[in-house]
């Protein structure tokens, strides 16, 4: 299979950007707006041309999807490990393709009425092409290093973006936040890949992931090295997968997520919802035969927990909160755990890989119905001007095609048949009841709460009591409904794609039964959510508080985030800050500049001192000249001839 | 002769044409159209460093006097490169001045003739080949030196560098006469017999070495360096400071890695105590010079004992790193000695403090500045940084902690001088500053070309690894 063509299909984006950065002033707003939908256009045709021909005509052979791969030598450090720049083909990046396109072209097209008079119009179309650059890049890396440097590429473009009403202080703070949080976690991904890089001498995916469970392949080889009781191995997985949690806002590393929906809603949509936070589940999966073989898979034992307990934290917070970008900020962040414990929970071969396949599956579902909720969010916010669910209430009679789209999108989300989100989690939940009992008990729960908390704010938003508006919200213009429209249909039918037959873990495939029990019991809980959150949220009534209050204490905590924001502010602050940094700098201050500053003096001082050497008269030169060669002479003479 | 040996002094052949067609054209010019000489150089030229990059075959002629191998034609193509940027970036100097005065396109010819004698030198297979050719690229320039008969600091920058290197030709002539009499011959491959424990070698190698190390200015052969760069037009100052200095340090690192290698563990400690030396006394130096071009004299001595950091270790190594550099410090230099330039030619100024507000009215060429000495101080990415550090790696390679701990000391001297004049143009706000104007055409390419050449360098490491590949034959 030919994939040179693919290449093309970052440049668009990042010539795109280069062109509006360059031209920012020149360029009309209308403009910007075109070029950049018109050239995502391309880039998404090229992709999904390259997801028909790789799925149904030459990617596969004797029945096993290829990898393809085309690359070129970029920096070498020995004879085998080197850094390459390249492109790689399989499902999981021809699926990202498909994913990052659809999703981009929407946002792109959606932000033409979304930004509409903004000052910063152009800017904020070179930047989203930007980011569409770095996340095609990320997805089509060719290994561990390039990875990396779309890995940051995207955290810039996602710190630019929620910093993109930079003169709001909150914003440029969420930036920040984002920025230093992932960049944290991404320290230790960088030491994974170091760790990597030193103990197996080569950073391609190609190379790492040739692991059979028969043994003896390089890498088990190379797991023997012990460190602390774990092999090395084991070690720098763990820590390129904190690099993952640091994107994919898993537990500890999740506070930035809420904040980052400072940002633009398309971009929250685009960056915070359907792409970028998923990188870090992406990355798991690209290494899944490491994880999975390497000491039993200890290290994926570890995703599977942290996706649990992220996914189960975070559907208790959502349901809390009352800003609607928050609340599904943090069912991002729910949903992100589900697709680890997916991963964490799966085996590698045949059906074995079926938890695998479920987080790829609910991967490619959640980006559209969570980035249809997000643009329908924006619509809402866009109508009558505020975040918080009290301002808002009896939208459905003013915005007809916001309503619906979002109740399809609610209900996809809460695993209702036949929605898009009922299969893939669905595959979840079998995958986690087939491997941990505990983890599917969690699950089954998080199912109901998400049931619940975005039922509560579907019926606050668009039933309830209408509020005094200023001025009727309207329904958005069609450049925000249609893609509204799109993604809710897709949300309807991409969940009957056979996902098993493309993307699994051995790339063989294999055929996924619905497991009926199972699926009544989920699609159960969900109902039981939607029931109650229309119990408490139909219509105004004082039976949320009440149950708010017989809660008590539990739900300041989940108000208030569980307190995690107060414990980091506590560590650096009160213990880094205060005793670690405070006298480091003082010290830094007294000793260590000190002494450069004397040293830069005497610097000074001597070439004052030496000024006269240079006197300007041609014999001082000679002689300076001669002397030094007779001298230079007599001590080498000196010193080797005796 | 026959038609092989003319391919193989195809740069030499061809710049001689070029000279040729220059000296008639000149002749037959009348004179209101004496400025299109310049075009017509300029185009010449351009077609000779094309033509340089062609590939053929390697060999000696003349019973050895003459050989070229893979790197030393590569080198001459770097060296072409250079002398096509100096002459995009003078070529207005010289319209303006033939315009006023009548009088210029010697300049042309000049040059040429010492880019010349370069060839030969760096091509020698003999020491006689090697003396005529370093005398043919020494002479023209001193006349060069002098070009500005109206100015006396010109003339004086003319007869310093003639006498300055009339005194170290003499010395290298004696050095070489030393190693003559110890082997017996002045072909290189037939001296064989040096031995780092007689007095004759030793003394011939020192000589030798002081001779080529004024060339270089390494101290304490430096001391023309300053006065001259100062008198001599801009353009001579970077001539000699990129080309000539670029083309000495390639002919030493040959002699000492192939001819004078019997005699490595001598010249390894000459060069330890000459690189210290250098990289101080053009540091301590540089850091009070207000004018620029003398700032850039020691500047350009300064980053003469970093290349000593590549020659002391003496192999494949040292040799790749050595022509990385002076590649990358050519296009730097040439890019700071362009802005100098156009400058001047506008204002007439040329101290640091002239600088100041510079980014406020002339923004473009303020970056192009930033951009050269942020290579020439080597902060990364651009290509400087590069140059320096596979410098200090090919030393402490080799176990040269305490040198490439110097080095380092003296990169943060050096960070401090070239931050002062940065800051001068873009954090100084100056009442005088330097009003806006537009440079010319030429120019513009000069400096565009340094511009690509620093972003672009550093980043495409292919063409170590190709310099790498070409130093696996030195000779």
């Amino acid at each position: 299979m030919d994939i040179s063509y693919i290449i093309l299909v970052p440049f668009i984006p990042l010539a795109v950007f280069i062109l509006l950065g360059l031209f920012n002033q020149k360029i009309k707003p209308a403009v910007s707006g075109y070029i950049g939908v018109l050239g995502l256009l391309v880039s998404s045709s090229l992709s999904f041309y390259a997801a028909y021909q790789y799925f149904f005509v030459s990617g596969k052979m004797d029945g096993v999807y290829q990898t393809f791969i085309e690359k070129a030598v970029w920096m070498k450090f020995t004879e085998t490990l080197q850094i390459d720049m390249g492109i790689l083909v399989d499902p999981i990046s021809v699926m990202m393709l498909v994913v990052v396109s659809v999703v981009s072209l929407m946002v792109h097209i959606y932000s033409r009425g979304y930004m509409k008079g903004d000052d910063g119009y152009t800017r904020f179309f070179s930047f989203l092409s930007l980011f569409t650059f770095s996340m095609y890049g990320l997805v089509l890396a060719t290994n561990l290093f390039q990875i990396y440097i779309f890995w940051e590429l995207v955290g810039v473009s996602s710190f630019l973006l929620i910093g993109y009403y930079y003169t709001k202080p909150s914003a440029v703070a969420a930036a920040k936040k984002a920025f230093i949080v992932t960049r944290f976690a991404d320290f230790g991904f960088l030491v994974g890949i170091l760790i990597v890089g030193f103990t197996t001498g080569t950073f391609d995916f190609e190379t790492l992931n040739a692991v059979s469970p028969e043994g003896g392949s390089l890498l088990l080889n190379w797991a023997s090295t012990s460190f602390m009781g774990l092999s090395v191995i084991t070690w720098a997985l763990i820590l390129i997968f904190m690099g993952g949690a640091g994107k994919s806002a898993m537990l500890p590393f999740h506070i930035w997520l809420p904040d980052a929906m400072e940002g633009p809603t398309p971009v929250s949509a685009l960056i915070h919802a359907a792409t970028m936070v998923v990188a870090g589940v992406f990355l798991v999966a690209r290494l899944f035969p490491m994880f999975y073989f390497v000491e039993d898979g200890f290290a994926l034992n570890i995703v599977a927990y942290v996706g649990a307990i992220s996914s189960l934290f975070a559907a208790i917070i959502a349901i809390t909160q009352n800003d609607i970008k928050r609340v599904l900020a943090f069912s991002t962040m729910s949903q992100l755990g589900y697709m680890m414990l997916a991963l964490g929970v799966s085996g590698y071969e045949g059906h074995e890989g079926l938890g695998y396949m479920a987080s790829m599956f609910h991967l490619f579902t959640h980006a559209m119905f969570k980035a249809l909720l997000f643009l329908g969010a924006g619509s809402v916010i866009h109508a009558v001007h505020s975040n918080y669910l009290k301002d808002m209430g009896g939208l459905r009679k003013y915005m007809p095609i916001t309503n619906i789209t979002f109740l399809i999108a609610s209900l996809a989300i809460a695993g209702v048949p036949p929605f898009a989100g009922f299969w893939s989690k669905d595959e979840i939940l079998v995958a986690a009841f087939e491997n941990n009992i505990l983890i599917y008990c969690s699950s089954v729960f998080v199912a109901g709460l998400t049931a619940f908390y975005m039922f509560r704010i579907y019926f606050g938003i668009f039933w309830s009591k209408e509020k005094a508006y200023d001025h009727a919200p309207k329904e958005s213009p069609l450049s925000m409904t249609f893609p509204l429209l799109f993604l809710a249909l897709l949300s309807i039918v991409v969940g009957f794609i056979p996902f098993s037959e493309f993307v699994t873990s051995d790339k063989i495939g294999f055929e996924a039964h619905l497991n009926y029990p199972l699926a009544a019991i989920a699609t159960t809980v969900g109902l039981i959510g939607i029931v109650l959150a229309w119990a408490f949220y139909k219509k105004e009534n004082s039976l949320s508080d009440k149950y708010a209050n017989a809660f008590g204490a539990l739900y300041r905590w989940a108000y208030d985030k569980f307190y995690f924001d107060e414990i980091y502010l506590f560590i650096t602050k009160n213990i880094i800050f205060k005793w670690i940094s405070a006298p480091f700098a003082k010290f830094d201050r007294k000793y260590v500049d000190g002494t450069m500053v004397g040293i830069g003096n005497k610097t000074v001082w001597t070439s004052e001192k030496i000024k006269g050497l240079q006197s300007g008269r041609v014999q001082d030169y000679a002689f300076s000249f001669i002397a030094g060669a007779v001298v230079l002479a007599l001590v080498f003479i000196y010193l080797w001839t005796n | 002769m026959d038609f092989n040996s003319f391919i193989l002094m195809r740069h030499e052949m061809l710049l001689l044409a070029i000279i040729l067609i220059l000296v008639v054209a000149e002749v037959f010019t009348p004179l209101h159209k004496k400025t299109s000489i310049v075009h017509l150089s300029v185009f010449l030229f351009g077609i000779h460093t094309a033509v340089g990059f062609l590939t053929i075959e390697y060999g000696s002629l003349f019973g050895g006097m003459f050989h070229t191998t893979a790197l030393i034609q590569f080198f001459k193509n770097v060296l072409n490169i250079g002398v096509l940027i100096l002459l995009l970036q003078s070529a207005d100097w010289i319209q303006e001045k033939i315009i006023q005065e009548n009088r210029g396109v010697e300049f042309f010819m000049l040059l040429f003739s010492s880019l010349l004698g370069m060839y030969f030198m760096i091509s020698s297979g003999d020491f006689l080949m090697f003396y005529l050719g370093l005398e043919l690229s020494v002479l023209p320039v001193a006349a060069l030196a002098a070009y500005e008969t109206s100015k006396r600091i010109s003339s004086e920058s003319g007869i310093k560098l003639i006498l300055s290197s009339a005194l170290a030709s003499g010395t290298i002539l004696f050095g070489i006469s030393m190693l003559y009499a110890m082997s017996g011959s002045i072909y290189f491959n037939d001296i064989t017999n040096l031995t780092a424990t007689s007095n004759l070698s030793i003394l011939g190698l020192v000589l030798f070495f002081s001779g080529l190390g004024f060339k270089i200015s390494l101290v304490p052969f430096h001391f023309w360096t300053a006065d001259v760069y100062e008198g001599a037009p801009i353009s001579i100052a970077s001539y000699l400071s990129v080309i000539s200095k670029g083309a000495a340090i390639f002919i030493m690192m040959i002699l000492l890695f192939t001819v004078l290698k019997p005699l490595m563990q001598i010249w390894e400690n000459l060069i330890y105590v000459i690189a210290v030396a250098t990289m101080f006394i053009g540091n301590l130096f540089a850091l009070r010079q207000q004018n620029m071009k003398r700032f850039l004299a020691f500047s350009s001595i300064a980053q003469a004992g970093f290349v000593l950091l590549g020659l002391i270790i003496g192999n494949r190594l040292g040799t790749a790193t050595i022509v990385y550099f002076v590649l990358i410090y050519i296009f730097s230099n040439l890019a700071a000695f362009g802005v100098v330039q156009a400058i001047s030619l506008k204002t007439g100024k040329e101290n640091i403090k002239d600088y100041e507000g510079l980014y406020r009215t002339n923004p473009n060429l303020s970056l192009v500045m930033m951009l050269a000495l942020f290579s020439l101080a080597g902060i990364p990415p651009v290509a400087g940084f590069f140059g320096k550090f596979f410098l200090f790696t090919a030393a402490a390679s080799e176990g040269y902690y305490f040198l490439v701990f110097l080095g380092v000391f003296n990169v943060t001297i050096s960070l401090y001088y070239y931050l002062l004049v940065v800051r001068a143009m873009f954090l100084r706000t100056s009442d005088n500053a330097i009003p806006y104007f537009k440079t010319k055409l030429y120019m513009r390419m000069g400096l565009l070309i340094t511009v690509v050449g620093i972003l672009i360098l550093g980043i495409y490491s292919p063409l170590y690894d190709y310099i790498y590949e070409l130093s696996k034959i030195i000779y």
